[in-house]
């Protein structure tokens, strides 16, 4: 049996990402106890992960060395997996396994990226968008390759931007959405002067890179990876070669650990009040899964949070005006990279739609939900547990996505086993067979 | 207003519906079958699917070993996804005692017919490294599993091919005298009425003694060839001491992806689906006493389901004595997967005047009006 370590906090964050880091900064400042878990071995989330090299962004490097001064427990390479008891989480370490105690629960677990199935789309060098950005992070040599980046949201110009820098080639850049609703975003953008010189400084960066909109990836060719992508502009079939196709649908919000802790979801998104608090008492949450709306909204959001979780409401008050017009931003993003129902065409029957379980497109088309899908085809039964194909599936077939049960991640079989660690563990077999 | 009327209206599409919809459907009668939710979405869903032989009784050797040879008939035709494998299953004998039970149960199935080999403790350490040394086992070659989700689809398409009518979302608020009321109104004439409505049974036919004996699972990642057979405990001789109602043993399950399904619990009692912390922990101690390094591989996916239990410990086949419209296809606790076969064709039989291959009596639900008379 693994090691078991006992630990209480006043206030527990889950995530480490800009909300997570905010929230327990605000929250240990005040004097309570407060613990960070991240499933990573570096703290700092989707945006801030990724080293040395990004802890020196400012807004990055002045919250993540607050947080060190703060006070606050850092526990990292933590997997939340389960709520045993009201007020209990376990999360799985490499060798051990964790029991934090709370008396109040930021979550604020973040986003991953959307992907869509094309054919093609498992071919190695087919990455995600952010999924690229993370590897070139950790190393991934990217210099003179040829990287075409598609899909959709404010991410690929980020990419892109970023990518270059590193000295890749970005033949294109292909967002889905419609010209007209970029610039209803370009407009929505105006009140936000952060995200404007963001906007300002993308530009230079991306400067001379061909960036179309109505444009998505139709297939993917090539034989052992990529070596060509057949994309969709201007309203013809267009084959670029590269060496690695960069490709995203926006952001999802991961809201399977609100969802298993009984926190009411509305239109896909976990229900806050004001004050960031969720629907299940004691239990705040912060940044994505509230809503995908960047760094900016994360951060208000994850102050607020920890500022009410250690009981500051007036300070918390002083940031709502900062975080509604963040939040406004965020409500325009949704608009203005909603997908085009064309992406819904982009599979043939081959395509595989469940990486885990090798599930093609044909198969599913013919089941009416996602649970009948799941039961017969196994589709999203997989290590990922749906979390790509459910996601994709959603979209695809507009299938409501199923519960959640523990373990919301994959864990050792002995880390469930320890669940409960107060029973009488007298164990008896019972009549021969025992289905 | 005027029903659709049908000469066989089968309640419920798990398992044993569709088992049963089939053999009406194939020998001509009309027959619609409603659902609730979807084809094997109940128990069905939640089974481990090992087609066994059990020997608890007389009667329950008979529909299992029946069951299980017509399933051997199936195999041909049952599509990849249903993942039938005759993996066998070895009855695991943690001492010497529970060797003198192994070769108890060798003399039972060789009387009747049934392979077995007795195995000593280096031939089961050869067959299955990662268990811990034990005494030895029983295997019975026969034995398989499957994917019950999918043999239920199978047996539905079946049953559709040859006319019979699926009437899926639709929920049925009350049975009997010929007449079937669906909750919205709509109703179906039938000559027929088969409750097969699992561990529901009892809320459509007042007065039938089921009950939930909720069981968990755990599923974990691909480990091929981690286990070869179903492994099951023979630990029952010293669990007879114990008296609570509660119980958990070692029986674990290897799927044709690699995976390892782990269970086995049961509850008695528990009406929610959630996953009851206290007994999984139990269930998974009790596995790793048999298998230790089942606890450093990666679990997916837990979930929970509920047996139909009977207090005999046998399903319910034929009429119920109330009500002459009326049929029961019920109760199969842990082992509805394998018996559904032989139970849709012993109501068929019974029903069209066939024989039988096997006798129904001992399953016939006006036992259960006997048993309440001697008590
Ligand atoms: C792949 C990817 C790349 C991105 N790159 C950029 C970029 O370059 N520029 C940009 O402006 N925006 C980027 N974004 C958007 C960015 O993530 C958000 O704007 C912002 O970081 C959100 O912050 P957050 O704190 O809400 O969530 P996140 O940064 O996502 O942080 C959440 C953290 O919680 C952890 N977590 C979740 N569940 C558990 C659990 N059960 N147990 C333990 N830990 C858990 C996650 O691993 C993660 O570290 C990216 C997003 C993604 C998905
Ligand atoms: C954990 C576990 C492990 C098991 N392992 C095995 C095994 O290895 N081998 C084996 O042979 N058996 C096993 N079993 C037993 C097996 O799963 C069941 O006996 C079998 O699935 C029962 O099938 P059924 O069709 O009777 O019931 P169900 O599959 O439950 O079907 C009943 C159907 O009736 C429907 N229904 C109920 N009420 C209504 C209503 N009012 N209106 C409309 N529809 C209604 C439900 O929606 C459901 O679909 C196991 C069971 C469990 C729980």
């Amino acid at each position: 049996m693994s090691r078991e370590v006992r630990q209480r906090f006043d206030v527990l964050v889950v995530g480490g990402g800009p909300a997570g880091v905010a929230a327990a900064v605000r929250a240990a400042e005040a004097g309570v106890r407060v613990g960070v878990v991240d499933d990573n071995v570096n703290l700092g989330g989707q945006i801030w992960r990724g080293g040395p090299e990004h802890e020196k962004e400012t807004s990055a490097a002045g919250w993540i060395s607050r947080l060190r001064a703060s006070g606050a427990t850092i526990l990292c390479g933590l997997r939340i997996f389960h709520q045993p008891e009201a007020g209990v989480l376990l999360a799985e370490g490499h060798d051990d396994l964790h029991v934090l105690s709370y008396t109040k629960l930021v979550l604020a677990t973040g986003a991953r990226e959307r992907f869509l199935p094309f054919p093609g789309w498992t071919l190695p060098n087919v990455t995600g968008v952010g999924g690229l950005q993370a590897m070139v992070k950790s190393g991934l040599p990217i210099r003179g390759k040829r990287v075409v980046i598609a899909g959709t949201g404010p991410l690929l110009l980020a990419v892109a931007a970023y990518l270059r820098e590193h000295g890749a080639e970005i033949p294109i850049i292909c967002e889905q959405a419609s010209w007209s609703s970029l610039a209803r975003f370009g407009v929505a953008l105006f009140g936000q002067p952060g995200k404007i010189a963001q906007g300002l400084q993308l530009k230079r960066q991306l400067a001379g890179i061909k960036f179309s909109a109505n444009s998505w990836p139709l297939a993917v060719h090539g034989k052992a990876a990529v070596e060509a992508v057949v994309i969709f502009r201007r309203g013809q079939t267009e084959a670029i070669a590269c060496d690695y196709l960069a490709c995203g649908f926006h952001l999802v919000p991961n809201i399977e650990l609100p969802l298993l802790l009984g926190c009411q979801i509305q239109r896909g998104y976990v229900r806050v009040d004001d004050y960031q608090r969720t629907t299940v008492q004691e239990i705040l949450c912060a940044g994505e899964p509230t809503g995908i709306g960047g760094v900016e909204l994360s951060l208000a959001e994850g102050q607020i949070a920890g500022l009410v979780a250690s009981g500051q409401m007036t300070e918390a008050k002083k940031l709502f005006g900062a975080r509604n017009r963040a939040r406004y931003f965020a409500r325009s993003l949704d608009r203005a990279f909603r997908l085009r129902s064309e992406l819904r065409r982009l599979p043939s029957p081959d395509t595989i739609v469940c990486r885990c379980e090798d599930i093609r497109y044909s198969r599913l088309s013919r089941h009416t939900s996602w649970r009948s899908a799941k039961l017969h085809t196994r589709c999203g039964m997989g290590p990922c547990q749906g979390r790509v194909c459910g996601t994709s599936t959603e979209f695809l077939f507009k299938w409501n996505p199923d519960s959640v049960r523990p373990p919301i991640l994959p864990v050792r079989v002995e880390s469930l086993a320890a669940m409960s660690s107060e029973l009488d563990l007298e164990c008896s077999g019972v009549s021969g067979g025992h289905k | 207003m005027t029903a659709a009327s049908y000469d066989v209206v089968v309640v419920g599409a798990g398992i044993v519906g569709v088992a049963c919809a089939d053999q009406f459907a194939r020998r001509g009668m009309r027959v619609a079958i409603v659902d609730r939710d979807m084809v094997g979405a109940g128990a069905t869903a939640a089974g481990m699917g090992h087609i066994v032989v059990m020997d608890d009784s007389e009667p329950q050797f008979s529909l299992t070993r029946y069951s299980q040879t017509l399933w051997q008939g199936l195999r041909l035709e049952l599509p990849d996804d249903v993942e039938y494998e005759q993996c066998g299953t070895i009855w695991i004998a943690a001492d010497d005692e529970e060797m003198a039970e192994v070769w108890r149960k060798r003399e039972y199935y060789n009387k009747r017919g049934v392979p077995t080999e007795v195995l000593d403790a280096q031939t089961l350490q050869r067959l299955e490294p990662n268990l811990r040394p034990m005494a030895g086992g029983l295997l019975v070659p026969e034995d398989a599993v499957l994917y019950p989700p999918c043999a239920a689809r199978f047996l539905s398409e079946r049953a559709q091919a040859h006319g019979a009518k699926f009437l899926l979302g639709d929920s049925v608020a009350q049975i009997g005298q010929g007449r079937v009321h669906l909750s919205h109104g709509l109703q179906l004439a039938a000559e027929v009425i088969v409750n097969a409505a699992g561990a529901y049974a009892p809320d459509l036919t007042p007065g039938l003694e089921i009950r939930k004996r909720k069981g968990h699972l755990v599923i974990t990642d691909r480990y091929p060839g981690f286990i070869r057979h179903q492994l099951v405990e023979l630990g029952y001789l010293k669990s007879a001491h114990s008296v609570t109602s509660d119980s958990v043993a070692f029986n674990v399950q290897p799927r044709r992806t690699g995976q390892v399904l782990i269970g086995s619990s049961r509850q008695q009692g528990a009406e929610h689906r959630e996953v009851d912390n206290e007994i999984l922990v139990r269930m998974l101690k009790r596995a790793q006493e048999y298998i230790p390094d089942l606890m450093q591989m990666s679990a997916l996916r837990t979930w929970t389901g509920f047996r139909a239990a009977t207090p005999d410990k046998l399903p319910l086949i034929g009429p119920w004595p109330a009500d002459k419209s009326l049929f029961l296809a019920a109760g199969h606790e842990g082992l509805g997967i394998t018996t559904s076969l032989g139970t849709a064709r012993l109501l068929a039989d019974h029903i069209t005047g066939a024989k039988p291959e096997i006798p129904i009596e001992p399953y016939l639900p006006s036992r259960a009006a006997k048993v309440e008379v001697h008590a």
